[in-house]
């Protein structure tokens, strides 16, 4: 049996690789891809927790599907936005898009 | 150690290996398939704990669809991606640094936790996990609401992502 610990340290090392990513990426989709992995470690960890608890209780699961809509709509939003400045300025490096910068 | 906890540790270590190709490989069509890779060994990292709706939803969703999203969007800004300049920002040390504080921190965390080494009961041999879960999200006295919270958002996203990436002209 897998002890609980394992999915704990997986999961963390999976958020800081997100992290990782979000932080340091120049380019906007390639930020977004972050993101969809620290979403991705917390799923683990909801579901890990649920199976590790009490499983009658299923509010671990409730949790990981709402946050499952979340993430694709953060994703759907997120893209639309960087189509919408490539568009328009031509880039999808973040470091270039300082307008309201000063 | 036992079968289970083998596969766990390939799976987990597969998991590891693609996510760090994706926030470090250049050519980001590689990133986002490097992306279903990844999502893919979460898949199974769900299936190793029983939650099977979330395993199955995992693959159709996120791979299905989100994948398939950035896969399009990474098309549409396709000029921007030619392998010209660095792919990471000249802080990227300071981001690695965080990251690594962080995993550090959560470690140290781990280590004066008691539940730590708990392992799980085995599941009940007449518990569903799907009923259950399917119940709960429509019962009134569970989580009904935050489910349709959930759908709303889901089709203002929508009509938000179209409205902002529409063309005028």
């Amino acid at each position: 049996m897998v002890p609980l610990s394992w999915y704990l340290i997986f999961s963390a090392a999976l958020f800081s690789i997100g992290l990782f990513g979000v932080l340091s990426r120049r380019n906007a989709v390639a930020i977004l891809l972050g993101v969809e992995l620290m979403l991705n470690s917390v799923n683990v960890n909801l579901a890990a927790f649920w199976r590790y608890g009490d499983v009658a209780d299923i509010a671990g699961q409730v949790f990981a599907v709402i946050v499952f809509a979340v993430a694709a709509a953060e994703v759907s939003v997120g893209l639309a936005l960087v189509i919408s400045v490539y568009r328009r300025r031509n880039t999808v490096i973040a470091d270039d898009l300082d307008m309201m910068k000063w | 150690m036992t079968g289970e906890q083998i596969i766990f540790l390939v799976v987990a270590l597969f998991t590891l290996g693609s996510g760090l190709m994706v926030v470090t490989t250049r050519n980001l069509v590689h990133a986002a398939l490097w992306l279903i890779a990844t999502l893919f060994g979460v898949a199974v990292v769900f299936a190793l704990l029983h939650a099977s709706f979330l395993a199955v939803v995992q693959v159709v969703v996120y791979i299905g669809a989100i994948a398939i999203l950035f896969i399009f969007a990474v098309m549409l800004t396709r000029k921007e991606l030619r392998d010209q300049g660095p792919q990471l920002n000249k802080n990227w040390w300071f981001g690695a640094l965080l990251s690594v504080i962080m995993f550090g921190g959560l470690f140290a965390l781990f280590r004066g936790w008691s539940g730590l080494s708990k392992t799980a009961a085995a599941l009940p041999s007449d518990f569903d996990t799907v009923t259950a879960l399917g119940n709960a999200l429509v019962s009134p006295d569970a989580y009904v609401l935050p489910f349709e919270v959930a759908s709303v958002l889901l089709v203002a996203a929508l009509v938000g992502a179209v409205y902002v990436a529409f063309n005028r002209k």
